[in-house]
């Protein structure tokens, strides 16, 4: 293929109109393409997250919403052979870029994953990890009921601080990871699809415990379920899987605010997928 | 076993029968297979139970103070014990365990974390799966060829002898423990942002440690009971060990020795020693499988 | 060392940091130390091949190949060779792996395929473990005062009544080759039924099913379908049992009779390798080391062929059950 003919293929490619968010971004995420060995994961997605606001990733499985969740805080560079080519900008600055390393971004974008994963330690010792990870100087007991109680866990455990992070309910894992990661206050939470594993009733709790996280922290949000998404995310950004190459490669097909997305979407594939025709 | 033919049988005459036929050939067959079985299962455990009973019944009445105390008889002479013999093998397990455990438990976290993938890390799993294979003797003729010739025959030697035979079973023990922790859990570590370094010594070690002492106790257990490599590295002495250089007398070879005696005080020792040293390995396994248990 | 790019973030509250100096200089420091025990092991296997091999090489220019066939092992007139020893060995271990694997196999069998209670079977199983537990020199008393008093009548018996079978040739005088490989094959048996128990686990539940779905009996279920299915995971079993009684020292040494000849016979002495390395060393002058190190070196080389076929042929098996074969 020639360069003009490639550059044409490229430009036919179907990506989404760029949204601005009103407030600040946080993180100004660039992405241009993201490979596993050989494989095109993900291309051309230019996703925002914006300031004290939670923004909620969507879509069908395989498109790799996750994908781009974990390249944030460069989670992806565990796996040997994945490959991110773009930018992700934090406060300016690129989390990709030449002399930075990995471990200090993930201690400013800290993240909750899809199976609730406490450390088989105490629960006192999973969330006074991170704070001993930074050598805290000041009172680790306060700072670690503080967690506890953003996350709504406290009056369940404060008897049985002692005890076996493994020892609680999923739900209440779950929460404990959160109040883990909160407890080094950083300054943006990652979550992938934090309720996948529980019941519907710690799901409940744990939205609740977002929105109340939103005061402090910015949120983005991996969720496969839409009416999570209405009801906790402001902005959404809808991403599709692309088999026209012959690939699946997932890419970012509208962004925008929640209600605009799921009331008034622009595409036609955000418009099938809003309304339940696929999933 | 065509008796049934589905096609020229008026059903409504002669009803297909389900039930058991006991004297059949397949059940015939079944039967004495199965028979065999359980016959191989029970004469297969047969040694075991005789080998208790002679430790118990041989070595069981000579067992005494004197006995764990005392040093070996010389000739016709009656009496002695083997207490040399406790503390040579007790020594030099001590200085083969100082010796393989830190270096296995570093390269086994090396083969599990740092690089699992690498050509060093393939390289040294396969080296240490074939040493696991080695013939035991071996490592003391490795170690006469570099220690002895050098230094004399010493409890040293021994022990250097029996570290690298516990080496490679500590590797692997400890890479298996360690490759056990769950993805998540090491996930949840790097996502806090702690270098490779300290996801190791906070999570992964604390969380697979029950393993990791259940592999050195089991590789410590057959230290204990091992004679060969230490039949010309440590070789024997009929005396207390003053220091760690001078040949030195295990509960092993001291059987080996005793059992071709002509003399009957000897050999009721070499059952008596047989008994300790069976003990003594049976509570480094009891400790391996209590551990292993106490898993979260 | 990283540069922080991240220090003007404005997050006033957080307690989010780089890691320290020392942190970064502990993980640097501590790899290396990894990475070094590592290669280590790599190390120390060529170390030990190198040393053997050097003290074994001026017997090796001298005695060449006929060391491998010479029948005489005599340090007056510096005659060595070692094909008694090879005999000894492979057919001691030859002897140990018939019964021994049948016994292992056998019982893995038993203790997988629902012939008791899972807890009667963790018995069984430990019972095995423990056999594995006994160390060599235990095994080699209890065979010279319980074995080969036990196998004496029989051996009388055998050889008055089938003198003219050649491995029934002579008389049982002590020591000899059939209390060596019985005790040999009781040492074996607990790495073969472990390995083959193993085989048989990793077979998928539904196999079982779908041989019981087609109507089979139990044993047809077993002897046409697990066994075959298992069959290059028992074939890894009986092959790392060899190599274990190839190496096996102690327990030979104080049963087989250490004498220097080759015959079929069940009830004469003979000797092995190792068993040759256990008795000569520790009095042998440097002429007499020089021609054991060579005999190890003998040793090293048909342990090392029988182990790397075993594992070659236990990776095989498990890469075959993960579908990559």
């Amino acid at each position: 293929m020639s360069a003009t003919a490639e550059a044409m293929a490229q430009s036919i490619l179907p990506t989404a109109a760029a949204f601005s968010p009103v407030g600040p971004t946080v993180i100004d995420c660039q992405l241009e393409k993201v490979f596993y060995g050989d494989f095109l994961a993900v291309r051309n997605s230019n996703v925002p997250i914006e300031k004290g606001k939670i923004t909620g990733f969507i879509g069908p499985s395989g498109c790799g919403k996750s994908t781009v969740l974990r390249s944030l805080n460069r989670m992806n560079d565990l796996i040997p052979i994945f490959r991110f080519e773009g930018h992700v900008k934090y406060h300016g600055q690129d989390v990709y870029g030449k002399n930075v390393d990995p471990v200090v971004v993930r201690r400013y974008i800290g993240m909750v994953f899809q199976q609730p994963n406490p450390f088989s330690m105490s629960i006192f010792d999973n969330v006074a990890f991170g704070l001993r990870l930074n050598r805290y100087k000041g009172n680790l007991e306060e700072r670690v009921q503080k967690a506890l109680e953003r996350a709504a866990l406290w009056k369940e455990v404060k008897d049985k601080l002692q005890k076996s992070g493994l020892s609680l309910s999923g739900g209440q894992q779950q929460r404990l990871c959160i109040a883990r990661a909160i407890a080094t206050e950083p300054d943006v939470l990652l979550m992938d699809e934090p309720c996948s594993a529980l019941d519907p009733i710690a799901t409940r709790q744990v939205e609740q415990l977002m929105l109340e996280l939103k005061e402090r922290y910015t949120v983005a949000l991996v969720t496969h379920n839409m009416q999570q998404a209405t009801r906790v995310a402001d902005t959404t950004a809808f991403f599709g899987v692309d088999i026209s190459q012959g690939g699946r490669t997932g890419y970012l097909v509208e962004m925008g605010e929640t209600s605009r997305i799921f009331e008034d979407p622009q595409e036609e594939l955000t418009k099938q997928y809003v309304s339940g025709e696929f999933s | 076993m065509s008796d049934i033919d589905l096609t020229s049988r008026p059903p409504a005459m002669q009803p297909l029968s389900l039930e058991r036929r006991p004297f059949e050939l397949r059940a015939l067959t079944s039967g004495l297979l199965t028979g065999l079985t359980w016959g191989i299962a029970i004469l297969g455990s047969i040694p075991l139970f005789s080998v208790i009973i002679m430790l118990v019944a041989e070595g069981g009445s000579r067992l005494d103070i004197e006995a764990l105390t005392a040093l070996p008889p010389a000739g016709f002479e009656m009496g002695g014990g083997f207490g040399n013999a406790i503390i040579g093998t007790l020594v030099m397990v001590a200085i083969a365990a100082a010796i393989s455990v830190p270096l296995g438990l570093l390269a086994a976290i090396y083969l599990a974390i740092l690089d699992p993938y690498s050509v060093v890390a393939g390289t040294s799993r396969f080296v240490a799966k074939t040493l696991t294979g080695f013939p035991s003797i071996l490592a003391g003729v490795f170690t006469y060829a570099v220690l002895v010739i050098n230094f004399g025959y010493s409890a040293v030697a021994g022990g250097v002898a029996l570290a690298v035979l516990m080496l490679p079973t500590v590797v692997l023990a400890a890479e298996e423990s360690m490759k056990q922790v769950p993805q998540k859990m090491t996930d949840a570590a790097f996502g806090m942002g702690c270098t490779r370094s300290q996801v190791i010594w906070k999570v992964v070690l604390p969380t697979g440690l029950p393993g990791i002492l259940t592999g050195i106790m089991l590789a410590v257990a057959g230290a204990a009971g091992e004679s060969a490599p230490l039949l010309f590295t440590a070789l024997f002495s009929n005396y207390f060990m003053s220091e760690l250089m001078e040949p030195t007398a295990s509960l092993s070879i001291l059987i080996y020795n005793f059992s071709a005696m002509p003399f009957d005080n000897q050999i009721e020792l070499a059952w008596a020693a047989s008994l300790v040293l069976v003990l003594m390995v049976l509570v480094f396994n009891i400790l391996a499988r209590l551990i292993g248990q106490s898993k979260v | 060392m990283a540069v922080n790019p991240f220090q003007h973030a404005d997050s006033a509250s957080s307690i989010s940091g780089p890691p320290s100096g020392s942190d970064y200089l502990a993980d640097s420091i501590f790899r290396v130390i990894a990475l070094s025990c590592a290669s280590l092991i790599v190390v120390l296997i060529l170390y030990i091949l190198w040393e053997i091999g050097g003290l074994a090489l001026p017997a090796m220019a001298q005695h060449g190949l006929g060391f491998v066939s010479g029948t005489t092992w005599n340090v007056g007139s510096q005659e060595f060779g070692v094909l008694p020893e090879i005999w000894g060995t492979l057919y001691s271990s030859f002897l140990a792996l018939i019964l021994g694997g049948t016994f292992g196999v056998g019982i893995a069998i038993f203790l997988t395929q629902d012939f008791i209670h899972a807890r009667l079977a963790a018995v069984f199983r430990t019972i095995v473990e423990l056999l594995a537990a006994i160390p060599s020199v235990v095994y080699g008393l209890w065979g010279i005062y319980v074995v080969i008093p036990m196998l004496r009548p029989v051996a009388e018996w055998l050889h008055s009544e089938l003198g003219f079978i050649p491995i029934f040739g002579t008389e049982l005088s002590g020591p000899g080759m059939a209390p060596a490989a019985l005790v040999l094959a009781i040492m074996i048996l607990p790495t073969v039924a472990a390995i083959t128990v193993d085989a048989f686990r990793r077979i998928p539940y539904k196999v079982k099913e779908a041989a019981y779905g087609m109507g089979t009996t139990r044993w047809e279920a077993i002897l046409k379908v697990m066994l075959p299915t298992a069959s290059s995971g028992i074939l890894a079993a009986l092959v790392l049992g060899f190599g274990r009684a190839l190496g096996e020292t102690m327990a030979l040494a104080m049963l087989i009779g250490n004498s220097n000849q080759i015959n079929l016979s069940l009830f004469a002495p003979a000797n092995t390798l190792a068993s040759l390395l256990a008795s000569s060393f520790p009095e042998a002058g440097q002429i007499e080391v020089q021609a054991l190190m060579y005999a190890a070196v003998v040793l090293l080389v048909i342990t090392l062929i029988v182990n790397i076929l075993g594992l070659g042929i236990q990776q095989y098996t498990v890469r075959k059950f993960e579908g990559k074969a």
